[in-house]
């Protein structure tokens, strides 16, 4: 089992950098051959920093547009975050001092993980325009999360396992040994689900994470009477 | 708001009820609803090929894979979409007509259902499951009829928390299309007119220098001042580049008369080109930049080469003035011929803020005292331009303007206006009879956030600078209880109020003529 675990993990990990740093050259190659930043757009570079940093801190285009979207959306994004950080304790010897920090936050994290998730279902499902939109794969993805998040919760709330195993496990792959992993379902679960959402990472719409810095509507800096803007091959067509 | 249901409203389609209520679905409302396809011959003038061309499918989905490699924006929103539905209700169309596929989101994925069937991983092994789909006819012709019931106003991409910009989906989707031989009469036989002679109505230089000459003579009539509207006149200062339908229709030629107007009290040289008789430019609606270049470069030769002036300035028009001030200078630049200490190109209503706040206007603003206006902020200016020095200054700018040439102005609901502006229904290519249902009920909200300031500040007219908004609100307004001149340019206004040195103005002061007058298409 164990064995089985590394390999998974191993094979995902690798999946997930290679697939996901692939889609994002393919994003940095590709020009954008036209100024289309949606105006109002800031004139600079650091209006643009800060327009981008608005939106992935704070979702700003989201709050404008649907509150309810915003809320569910936020609080799974924001929890995830913090319960992603204070995984770190799982892949360092030791544990820095703001993932410690954090840890009783991101304990409890999990629970609004879990509820934002449940939020964005719901509204999949009883709104009829959201429910229209929707494929199976959106609606796989909020299960795969919420039984990582569920799992997550379960280990540390209902059938407690043993971390350090789990720690001694983690560390032992970073330096290339395989380490007992203890046999337990929940645990089980919740690694197979996790690894397969690195897995399907690069080819699925958890694009969105490196796609909104390359969308050229958020970060284009609105100044083409200033400056000519001129793709490569728009500029062969001068020739 | 109930955080599960947005409380959609059974049929808001009629007049009446908040600009912005949320329809219930109705599956298939405008499925049949088909622009006329374009002439084969007109087809080729814009190098495509003339009708449907066999192996339609196998070009169509390398073309897809081509756009892709060419256009980042094209390529990461295809791929960036998580379903969210906060756009979904975004749409004028959608809030119009309740069909879903109208919804934003579902715009695209018309398109995206076949990106993902062809090049990506899940599409391939697991169609079921993202909902790919092969590209059938049934698939090509619903792309035709949902991609021309697309204005690209881009409302959808100031609230998509990605900025997914539909515009950019639905242009491509007619490239494609106009790629495999299924273009759209409309755009077409106007982009082969510009061509030829310059102009989208296909006006020739003669017909041309008779209407101005008119016009000129109009002003004389009216205000005793002989005010000049110069045609092909080499050597003057500035080119003004304006939408053909400032030569004939109302009221778009009213604010040609306010420009003329503003430029003689500003005391610069100025001319209009024959060449360059044309302001829009609708190779962006098909999404061929291409197309888009090349009728940019009249432009360019009609300043540099035929007529050798210093500055190019823009008239009222929405969606040209968005190639002008964002594609411009990539399409025909650099333009380094021309005089740099004045933006390149320049907007008519930033020329005419500057002016007033010289001072050298003489305005009497109670001349426009019978209106009580709104303004109707144009997408293409309010989210893919800008006017002045400062974000937002396309806003600005012409409020300021009105307010400077009017006592009584109203904003509509915020919600409406400004970046969050609500199409006027007709643009993107859609301004054609046969798309008239459409037109009207995408029209529908914004017409409804007219009827509250009506109902609340008795306003009685709206004001626009975009040649589409004015003809299509001329067209629509009648249907929601207006008259079809309670559409007026921005410069018409302007034109009212200005008192030209050495025009008599002891006598009665009556409202210059063509304010009130009906205006025809
Ligand atoms: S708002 Fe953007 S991400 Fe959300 S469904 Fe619409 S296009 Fe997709
Ligand atoms: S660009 Fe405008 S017309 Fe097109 S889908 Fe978006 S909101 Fe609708």
């Amino acid at each position: 089992m164990s064995t089985l675990y590394a390999v998974l993990f191993y094979l995902a990990t690798i999946l997930l950098v290679v697939g996901t740093g692939l889609k994002i050259r393919k994003y940095a190659i590709t020009p954008a051959p036209l100024k289309i930043p949606t105006t109002p757009a800031p004139t600079t570079r650091s209006g643009v920093f800060w327009r981008m940093a608005r939106e992935v801190t704070v979702f700003e285009s989201l709050f404008k547009s649907n509150k309810w979207i915003w809320l569910f959306g936020y609080m799974f994004h924001a929890a995830l975050l913090l319960v992603l950080l204070r995984h770190f304790r799982y892949f360092t010897f030791n544990v820095w001092w703001w993932v410690e920090l954090i840890q009783p936050f991101g304990k409890y994290a999990g629970f609004a993980m879990v509820i934002g998730l449940g939020g964005l279902w719901a509204r999949r499902i009883l709104v009829e325009r959201i429910r229209y939109i929707s494929s199976p794969s959106d609606h796989l993805m909020l299960a795969l999360l919420i039984g990582i998040g569920a799992s997550g919760l379960s280990m540390k709330f209902l059938s407690p396992v043993d971390i350090i195993a789990v720690k001694v496990f983690f560390l032992g792959l970073l330096r290339f040994q395989i380490n007992e992993l203890p046999n337990q379902i929940n645990l089980l679960v919740h690694l197979a689900l996790v690894a397969t959402l690195m897995i399907i990472f690069p080819i699925s719409k958890l694009l969105h994470g490196p796609g909104i810095f390359f969308s050229p509507t958020r970060n284009q800096v609105d100044d083409p009477r200033e400056k000519r803007h001129l793709a490569p091959w728009a500029a062969e067509l001068e020739k | 708001m109930a955080p599960l249901d947005d409380k959609p409203v059974l049929d808001v389609r009629g007049p009446g009820g908040h600009p912005l209520d949320i329809p219930r679905l109705a599956c298939g409302a405008m499925d049949d609803l088909k622009s006329y396809a374009a002439h084969p011959k007109h087809q080729e003038d814009c190098g495509f090929p003339g009708e449907l061309i066999d192996n339609w499918q196998e070009v169509a989905i390398a073309k897809i894979g081509e756009l892709a490699d060419k256009n980042r924006a094209f390529q990461v929103y295809l791929d960036a979409c998580v379903k969210c539905g906060a756009c979904t209700d975004k749409c004028h169309f959608f809030l119009g007509t309740g069909d879903p596929k109208n919804m934003p989101v579902a715009r695209q994925d018309l398109l995206r259902s076949v990106y993902r069937r062809y090049y990506t991983f899940a599409g391939k092994h697991f169609p079921w499951l993202v909902g790919a789909r092969d590209l059938t006819r049934e698939v090509l012709d619903e792309w035709y009829n949902y991609y021309h019931q697309c204005s690209q106003c881009r409302r959808c991409s100031v609230f998509c928390p990605y900025g997914i910009d539909t515009a950019e989906i639905s242009m491509a989707a007619r490239e494609i299309m106009d790629t495999v031989g299924k273009g759209q009469k409309y755009c077409n036989e106007i982009i082969a007119k510009v061509k030829v002679t310059g102009n989208n109505l296909g006006l020739n230089p003669k017909a041309l220098g008779a209407t101005l000459e008119g016009l000129e003579e109009d002003i004389e009539d009216e205000t005793g001042v002989s005010v000049r509207i110069p045609l092909d006149e080499k050597g003057a200062d500035i080119l003004l580049i304006t939408p053909s339908a400032d030569f004939f229709a109302e009221p778009h030629i009213e604010g040609l008369l306010g420009y003329a107007k503003v430029f003689h009290e500003a005391g610069v040289s100025w001319t209009l080109s024959s060449y360059a008789s044309e302001a829009a430019n609708f190779g962006m609606f098909i999404g061929s930049y291409e197309n888009m270049r090349e009728i940019s470069l009249r432009i360019r030769k009609a300043a540099a080469i035929d007529l050798g002036v210093k500055r190019i300035v823009f008239g009222e028009c929405g969606h040209a003035w968005r190639v002008a001030y964002s594609f411009l200078n990539t399409l025909a630049g650099p333009f380094d011929f021309l005089d740099q200490n004045y933006p390149i190109p320049q907007h008519i209503l930033e020329f005419t803020h500057n002016e007033l706040e010289k001072g050298t206007l003489n305005i009497d603003k109670s001349r426009n005292d019978e209106f009580r206006m709104t303004y109707h902020d144009s997408c293409n200016v309010a989210r893919g331009s800008r006017m002045g020095d400062k974000p937002g200054g396309q806003f600005e700018i012409p409020r300021a303007v009105l307010r400077a040439v009017c006592n009584h102005y109203f904003d509509m609901d915020r919600d409406t206006i400004k970046e969050s502006t609500v199409c006027c229904g007709g643009g993107g290519g859609l301004l054609t009879d046969e798309l008239m249902d459409l037109r009207i009920k995408g029209s529908s909200p914004r017409m409804k956030a007219l009827q509250q300031v009506t109902e609340d500040h008795g306003v009685t007219h709206m004001a626009a600078i975009c040649a589409i908004c004015k003809t299509q609100f001329s067209k629509v307004m009648p249907k929601f209880g207006y008259e079809m001149d309670s559409i007026l340019s921005v410069h018409q206004l302007v034109s009212n109020a200005i008192i030209l040195t050495g025009q008599e103005t002891d006598e009665d002061t009556a409202p210059i003529e063509g304010a009130a007058t009906a205006g025809a298409e």
